[in-house]
């Protein structure tokens, strides 16, 4: 209860970290100008020549802030659906690809690249696919009656394995010059083809998933004591499970709709954030959004400017989460049985 | 009107009958002991009783109500159910494990108040654990984790504790301590409904058990009455004298120890003392 003194401080990192990934880039910023072009633009404060003024508008307000909402957004999500799937399944080795959102959501969009040409329909495909492959899972479990935790992972693996192969046959039947180095480099995740217009589309029911989960933390807590002691408590516990798997999945749909694959950040997040502020829902869900989205913000720095040609970004949160994953095993299974 | 009365309870899977036409009655107040030996359906009669399970056939009524037309929180303000001490997978603090007590309390969209936070803590202060708030749950020792939900089930505001096996996995004194704590809370007006392995803990606390063998119940009365060598025998398959020291304290001995094998009939109720 008295860990919800990390957010001021959490909130001010966030801050920071924005404000110094804006002036970060190609074409780097001084902290001085960005300042003095935010108070022009927005407080009409001090003088700035029309020239500068459009090239500075440009570069923070057209190509950086996007992506860096994006990234926040993304970060947010995965982090998020990551803890409340971990809290729910009870188990740590879970993030938010387990019941086949992000094989699904794969699937799709290499579907639509080789049979439309519109961007919107590979996004609308890709959210579509990742959402059935969850329902896949749900319906496993549905139609087989016990345990079900065990049941909706074990759901989870074949909807995923399905998805995967599905996923082979596209790559196999895609024309090898141009549409298969499409989906690759697509599935590798990256944050370069943010448009602005998406980011209003994915941010909106990513915000309000996130609220709610915040929301139904509570429950969390109670859910991974057990589904027994769950309903003895009075929750409705099937209802408020596929309540919190029907966000989670929204969340992390959105995240691959606008930018592919990016791994390892609903799994790790949620261990470092536990560690920094105790397992409590109530706090750890909020304190994980802000960390994971400081966390992509940064790993997004790096993958656009620690070689001349941009890494995408899923494999840079790879590279970084499995040794990081490695390290911190030991300290996150502390309380672990 | 008894407090809850299952009424020709029938329960099963597919291919298997678990219960088999169970009636009792429990009224306000009573500590009842459900005995009966492993996969008796002790656990699924608890469960049925909290309203987790519905029964194939018959009726469970919680105050007179179809416990199937109350909601489930409802059913959580009445009755709280202390399951087997286990080992929870995160290390939440004790007092998060107290305060989930009060999730029947709250609207769907829930933050827990100041009120709350005074109840879980006055809970803890009754149980005389206070001190493990800020614990992890997962780091306390088998007798303090039964306390802290002991202490979760007091602030859920019920009256009536149904505990499954208490006991189990608990060390001899903090099995004594618990009997204790149960002792105290039905003095303040407390209902128990518990099973437990060990017929002892049904004769020095209970005033009544019920027992269940293949899914029907066997015996029910005064344990003092329903708990004799006959009955164990018929329900465990073991023979055990039932001894009855100075007063009325009675203790169970196996007879293979007290040497009274060929002589069964007459050691039961000997006044040892």
């Amino acid at each position: 209860m008295k860990r919800f003194g990390v957010f001021p401080f959490l909130s001010l990192l966030l801050i920071v970290t924005t404000a110094g990934s804006l002036i970060l880039g190609k074409y780097p910023i001084a902290f001085r100008d960005m300042a003095g072009f935010f108070l022009f633009k927005f407080f009409h404060v001090g003088q700035m020549s029309t020239e500068s003024c459009q090239l500075l508008e440009n570069l923070l307000l057209d190509i950086r802030l996007p992506r860096i909402l994006a990234a926040i957004l993304i970060g947010a999500s995965l982090s998020v659906s990551g803890t409340a799937f971990q809290a729910m399944f009870v188990n740590p080795l879970v993030s938010p690809g387990l019941l086949g959102v992000l094989a699904g959501g794969s699937f799709g969009a290499a579907l639509a690249m080789i049979f439309f040409k519109s961007w919107v329909a590979v996004q609308a495909c890709t959210f579509v696919f990742g959402f059935a492959a969850v329902l896949i899972s749900v319906g496993v479990a549905k139609i087989h009656k016990g345990n079900t935790v065990l049941l909706l992972v074990l759901g989870g693996v074949i909807s995923s394995g399905l998805f995967t192969s599905l996923l082979s046959v596209v790559k196999y039947i895609a024309d090898p010059y141009n549409q298969l180095p499409a989906i690759v480099q697509w599935l590798m995740g990256g944050l370069s083809m943010i448009e602005v217009r998406s980011l209003v589309v994915i941010g909106i029911p990513q915000v309000v998933s996130i609220v709610l989960i915040a929301l139904l933390s509570g429950y969390l807590n109670a859910l991974s004591m057990g589904d027994e002691e769950a309903r003895a408590l009075g929750i409705p516990v099937e209802w408020v499970r596929m309540l919190l798997i029907f966000l989670a999945t929204v969340m992390s749909a959105l995240t691959v709709v606008v930018a592919g694959m990016i791994g390892w950040v609903g799994l790790v997040i949620p261990h470092v954030t536990r560690m920094l502020v105790g397992p409590d829902n109530k706090v750890l869900i909020p304190a994980s959004a802000l960390i994971g989205a400081i966390y992509l913000i940064v790993v997004d720095d790096v993958s656009r400017m620690l070689f001349n040609v941009e890494i995408p970004i899923g494999i840079t949160t790879t590279l970084i989460g499995v040794p990081f994953f490695a390290i911190i095993l030991k300290k996150a299974r502390r309380g672990w049985s | 009107m008894s407090h809850i009365s299952v009424r020709g309870v029938s329960f099963g899977y597919t291919n298997k009958i678990v219960l088999r036409d169970i009636n009792l009655d429990i009224a306000h107040g009573e500590i009842v002991t459900l005995l009966g030996p492993n996969g008796c359906g002790k656990s699924t009669l608890i469960k049925l009783m909290l309203g987790l399970h519905r029964p194939g056939k018959g009726n469970i009524y919680l105050d007179g109500t179809d416990i199937s037309r109350i909601d489930s929180k409802t059913i959580a303000r009445t009755i709280a159910y202390v399951p087997q001490i286990h080992r929870s997978s995160f290390p939440y603090a004790v007092i998060d494990i107290v305060l989930m007590g009060r999730i029947p309390h709250k609207a769907f969209f829930f933050r827990y108040s100041k009120e709350d936070m005074n109840v879980a803590r006055n809970a803890m202060e009754r149980l005389s654990i206070s001190h493990l708030a800020e614990r992890p749950y997962t780091e306390l020792s088998g007798g303090e984790r039964q306390l802290a939900v002991i202490a979760r089930a007091l602030a859920q505001g019920a009256k009536t504790f149904i505990m499954d096996e208490p006991a189990t996995g608990l060390d001899y004194g903090n099995q004594l301590k618990l009997l204790d704590q149960i002792i105290k809370l039905s003095g303040e007006g407390y209902t128990f409904i518990k099973s437990t392995h060990s017929p002892e803990h049904a004769l020095w606390i209970a005033d009544r058990a019920v027992m269940i063998k293949n899914g029907t119940i066997v015996a029910d009365g005064r344990c003092d009455e329903a708990i004799s060598t006959e009955s164990l025998f018929h329900l465990y398959n073991a023979r055990v004298s039932v001894l009855r020291l100075n007063g009325s304290l009675r203790v169970c001995v196996p007879q293979t120890i007290c040497g009274c094998r060929e002589s069964a009939g007459d050691q039961e109720e000997e006044s040892l003392l």
